[in-house]
């Protein structure tokens, strides 16, 4: 059944990417760095998210972050905050604004943006030290954002 | 390393994150006799950012430090070795090797390690030691100059550096290479890539954290060149900045561009202080 779920809504996914789908540059971030509306329109998937937080491939937020829910996943990092209880201390439209683009929330901060294609020094075609042509593509797709974000509002203090 | 090995590790981590994080206070001493100043007071440029630095061993594991303690355990000393021989062997036009000009290499190049890159007055420019010896192959000998990263020209820096170690990093930042040092520091500073990431991020802000399965040191280069276990051969400082560059999702710079050569010399400034330590072991 859950498998059932992730292949539709990864159908959908692609079908939504030209009609529903927010473009990086049409993101609307509130002052805050909040982002209210959802980047597809379809629900993110929490299980597909815990995955791209682990995955080097994708968010590699456990790079930065260590999360008690992927204690499964070797080695967490420590450059910053845990990410338990994130779900407690951030709205969805926080979260999904702290994931694209978490320098609109706090500036200067360290952390990545997720889903920005262009405005870099030395843009780079991902990890080949060649030169990349913006606009590149979001390190995240806006589904995988969802997916992120729906994990990271799981993240509860008991 | 195995999987059991990494499976323990990850356990370890996961826990007591803290406890491995920190720089130990272990003591430096290479073949029970040439004692390293590993921790020293901030070079006076660098006192508003940071009060201590640190050479990059104290931020790997107490195996990898053990290598470099001994140099009969030390893998890096075989290259060393092949360099000392290469010292002796006439090469290109001339019929010349090192040893015809610089004669014994533990008399004429103690202390010069310490120094680079540095001014060459005639040339007007900044020299690294990879471009000194480029210059000295194509110049003096009549020779092909060797890859800037390549392992003839990393052997040879190894053999240059053993004889300055336990030497404080004394290299100039004023006079006619003020431009360049402040280049260099520009970059330093600059967030390049998709990730938006600069080499201070990483070693200014941040070291002593774990990224990853990493423990961030503060990225400096007095041991270079570096062993290291992972790739397991001689690493240069620009081939190490190249990762590092490309890690941050950004093009590089080129080895021996006049780019890496300004971040070079900013970044050998801030170990100034620190002993020559190259040839390193690092994982
Ligand atoms: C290179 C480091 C780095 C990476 C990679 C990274 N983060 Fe962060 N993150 C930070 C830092 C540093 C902060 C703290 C914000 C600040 O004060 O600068 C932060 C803050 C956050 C916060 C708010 C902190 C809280 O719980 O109160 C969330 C949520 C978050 N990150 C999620 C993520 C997710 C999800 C990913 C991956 C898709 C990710 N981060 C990747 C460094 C990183
Ligand atoms: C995303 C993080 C990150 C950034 C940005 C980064 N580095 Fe590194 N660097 C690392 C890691 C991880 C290591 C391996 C662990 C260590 O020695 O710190 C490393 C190692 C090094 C080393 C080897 C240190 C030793 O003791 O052998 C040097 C030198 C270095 N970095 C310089 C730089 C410079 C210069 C820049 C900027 C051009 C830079 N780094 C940018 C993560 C980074």
């Amino acid at each position: 059944m859950k498998r059932l779920s992730l292949t539709l809504a990864m159908c959908l996914a692609g079908t939504m990417s030209q009609a529903g789908e927010v473009a990086p540059k049409d993101v609307q971030y509130n002052e805050d760095g909040a982002v209210a509306a959802s980047l597809t329109g379809v629900a993110g998937d929490a299980a597909n998210g815990a995955l791209i937080v682990g995955s080097k491939k994708k968010g590699n937020c456990v790079a930065c972050h260590a999360v008690t829910a992927l204690s499964d996943v070797p080695f967490h990092g420590e450059i910053g905050p845990m990410l338990d209880g994130a779900g407690d201390r951030w709205s969805e439209a926080e979260l999904r604004g702290l994931v694209a683009n978490a320098k609109m929330t706090f500036e200067g901060t360290m952390m990545p943006a997720f889903y920005k294609v262009d405005g870099f020094i030395r843009p780079g075609d991902a990890y080949t030290g060649k030169a990349g042509t913006e606009p590149l593509p979001p390190i995240l797709t806006a589904q995988e954002i969802e997916d992120v974000v729906a994990f990271l509002a799981t993240l509860k203090e008991e | 390393m195995n999987y059991k090995a990494m499976t323990a590790i990850a356990a370890a981590l996961t826990l007591p994150m803290a406890a491995f994080a920190e720089p130990d206070d272990d003591t430096l001493v290479v073949n029970d006799e040439i004692q390293m100043v590993t921790k020293t007071a901030a070079p006076a440029h660098l006192s508003d950012v940071m009060d201590e630095v640190m050479s990059g061993w104290h931020f790997r594991s107490d195996e990898t430090q053990a290598l470099q303690m001994d140099d009969f355990e030390n893998p890096a000393m075989v290259f060393v070795d092949q360099a000392m021989e290469a010292w002796d062997t006439a090469d290109g036009s001339e019929g010349k090797s090192c040893a015809s000009c610089h004669e014994d290499v533990e008399t004429s190049m103690k202390g010069v390690r310490a120094v680079y890159p540095k001014w060459n007055e005639q040339a007007g420019e900044v020299r690294t030691l990879a471009m000194q010896i480029n210059d000295c192959r194509e110049n003096q000998m009549g020779a092909k100059k060797w890859k800037y990263t390549g392992g003839d020209m990393a052997a040879m820096e190894a053999l240059i550096s053993v004889q300055s170690r336990g030497m404080p990093v004394n290299v100039a930042i004023d006079g006619p290479v003020q431009a360049t040092w402040e280049k260099g520091k520009e970059m330093y500073y600059t967030r390049t890539g998709q990730l938006e990431l600069s080499c201070a991020n990483c070693h200014e802000d941040s070291y002593g954290m774990m990224i990853r399965a990493d423990h961030l040191s503060q990225g400096q280069i007095n041991g270079f060149p570096t062993y290291r276990l992972k790739n397991a051969k001689l690493n240069t400082v620009h081939a190490r900045f190249k990762g590092c560059v490309r890690d941050t999702r950004a093009e590089t710079y080129k080895p021996g561009s006049d780019d890496f050569i300004a971040l070079e010399l900013y970044v050998a400034s801030r170990g100034n202080g620190l002993s020559v330590e190259g040839p390193s072991v690092r994982n």
